[in-house]
């Protein structure tokens, strides 16, 4: 028997020796501008461009809040994103519920929307809302750009808590009701602890667009300057490396973070 | 009651929706039909001509905007598939360990990102400068400012987007249905094409969705990575909106870049026929 398996599958090994050194060889290339960001944090430039490699220093560290505009850059695009992840993760969980455990009258409606929120191209929607925020003759700020954050992460957060509710079994509702919980008591008890995970990560995927925006906040965003705004403004004079200190750091929390989030999960599971 | 929660669950998102995603298209419907400038302000006097002449002047652009688009998720799929097909099938215990490493560049700013791209990139950077340094490239080589840096930068900021959703419909195709082909004397040719293939045809289609829209519509990698001579649709709706102040003709190329995509959207849906796009595009 095992011979006519061999005789009919003869060339896995090889082919799939390749593939893997080819996936490895893929994930190196998305990796090396990140380890070139991350290396050139620790460059002791002396001249004006950070381009090639002078000697190890962590002088950018110390000085790292030296440059103020890059600084209040940094600042805006926190607070940006957490107000518009606090408003998205409180409507969004409400949609994902509505949608997730109810009929009714436009769902089909609200389906198409979140849809189209998510497939509307950054440029369009940015562009769309200056056209509302020019007609309506209101001023750009931080406000608008939070409005806009919202907007364009609402959709994300519905549909990842969605998927959470649909899996939820309405049966543990009941029986929570049977006990003579109240409709608010389940919903704290039962409903929000299980839906939670799909909350969390909603938030945290509605955080990481927020931070990482640049094409929609370029349209709303008056005079704030965001962070990521800040180092496309800078591009022509050439990226200080605090630029790249923040960079790194942002990446090393985000990464501590989402491990965190991966063991934790697993040891729900276990 | 219980008979309003619903509603009253949906109506903060619908407000939300409608007002700011909405009520914008239809203001930039109206602003791209309107005539004026920034200081006197606009008014509606129904210009269509605003399309033509929009089109007329930046019609280059758009359709270099869709070329490389085009390029890019073609080479995201032939690059990307062989990856989510190796994840899926040999990844064993470690697949989400794989999947972790191919989004770690999503922990840095897409911005940052295709700046240390074009870096790496640069005429005399660590890559082409050491390769020049030791003579095995002319020292008028160069990537940065041409097709291929822009393309290449969309390929690389897009491809993991293209990769997820193969790897999901390849991860849900049943090993016993391949076993079964080969079974049936089904070369590992046969198999791939006649079974495997068509079972992940939804993910393709997702993948697809994700990476061309966002590739089309991209202004970034063009001003980081293309220079002067590869402007892209996006640049231009940026200047024309942001510099020019000309909301009209700014609004008029929106518009066409949303109808052309739909359009393309809708004709590739009815080609393909896959029927819950949003629930594969969310896995």
């Amino acid at each position: 028997m095992s011979a006519t398996t061999l005789t009919r599958r003869p060339r896995g090994r090889l082919g799939d020796r390749l593939l893997h050194a080819y996936t490895w060889l893929i994930i190196v290339w998305l990796s090396s501008p990140i380890a070139v960001m991350i290396l050139f944090g620790f460059n002791d430039k002396k001249s004006k461009s950070n381009t090639s490699w002078q000697g190890f220093t962590l002088r950018w560290y110390q000085q790292l809040f030296d440059i103020s505009d890059l600084t209040t850059a940094l600042k805006n695009s926190l607070t940006v994103a957490v107000a518009s992840t606090l408003i998205t993760v409180v409507i969004g969980t409400m949609l994902g519920l509505a949608l997730g455990r109810h009929r009714f009258r436009g769902r089909g409606v609200t389906n198409f929307l979140v849809f189209a929120a998510i497939s509307t191209p950054e440029l369009v929607m940015g562009a769309s809302l200056l056209s509302l925020f020019v007609s309506a003759n209101l001023p750009r700020d931080a406000l608008t750009i939070i409005i806009a954050h919202v907007l364009f992460s609402l959709s994300f957060v519905t549909v990842t808590v969605r998927a959470r509710v649909i899996t939820l079994d309405p049966s543990l509702e009941e029986a929570a009701r049977d006990l003579g919980a109240t409709a608010w008591g389940t919903f704290r008890q039962v409903t929000l602890p299980a839906v939670l995970p799909g909350v969390l990560s909603g938030g945290m995927l509605a955080f990481a667009l927020s931070i990482d925006d640049y094409v929609v906040t370029s349209f709303v965003n008056g005079s704030t300057v965001t962070f990521p705004l800040w180092i496309i403004g800078s591009v022509k004079t050439g990226i200080p490396p605090q630029v790249n200190v923040m960079g790194t750091l942002i990446f090393g929390i985000g990464v501590l973070i989402a491990v965190a989030n991966a063991v934790a999960a697993r040891r729900r599971r276990t | 009651m219980k008979r309003l929660t619903p509603y009253l669950l949906a109506l903060p998102s619908w407000m939300w929706l409608a007002v700011f995603l909405v009520v914008p298209l239809a203001a930039m419907a109206s602003v791209s039909l309107q005539t004026g400038n920034a200081i006197d302000g606009f008014a509606m006097t129904f210009s269509f001509s605003n399309y033509a002449d929009a089109l007329g002047r930046y019609s280059t652009q758009l359709v270099r905007s869709l070329w490389y688009g085009g390029l890019a998720t073609v080479a995201m799929l032939v690059i990307g598939y062989p990856v989510a097909y190796w994840i899926a099938f040999k990844g064993g215990s470690r697949k989400s360990v794989y999947l972790f490493l191919l989004l770690l560049p999503f922990f840095v700013s897409f911005v940052l990102r295709t700046i240390s791209w074009g870096f790496l990139l640069a005429d005399d950077g660590v890559l082409f400068g050491t390769l020049k340094g030791w003579g095995l490239l002319p020292a008028d080589f160069h990537v940065l400012a041409t097709t291929v840096a822009v393309v290449g930068g969309l390929t690389y900021n897009f491809l993991p987007f293209m990769i997820l959703p193969i790897y999901v419909a390849l991860e849900r195709v049943d090993p016993r249905v391949v076993e079964a082909a080969y079974d049936l004397y089904a070369s590992r040719t046969a198999a791939f094409r006649r079974v495997v293939l068509p079972l992940s045809l939804p993910g393709v289609f997702a993948g697809v969705l994700m990476t061309f829209v966002p590739a089309t519509a991209d202004p970034v990698n063009a001003q980081v990575l293309g220079g002067t001579g590869n402007t892209m649709i996006g640049n231009i709706i940026q200047t024309e909106y942001l510099t020019n102040l000309n909301y009209p003709t700014a609004s008029a190329l929106s518009f066409t870049l949303m109808a052309v995509l739909l359009i393309g959207i809708f004709i590739y849906a009815r080609a393909l026929g896959t029927e819950n796009v949003l629930e594969a595009a969310a896995r």
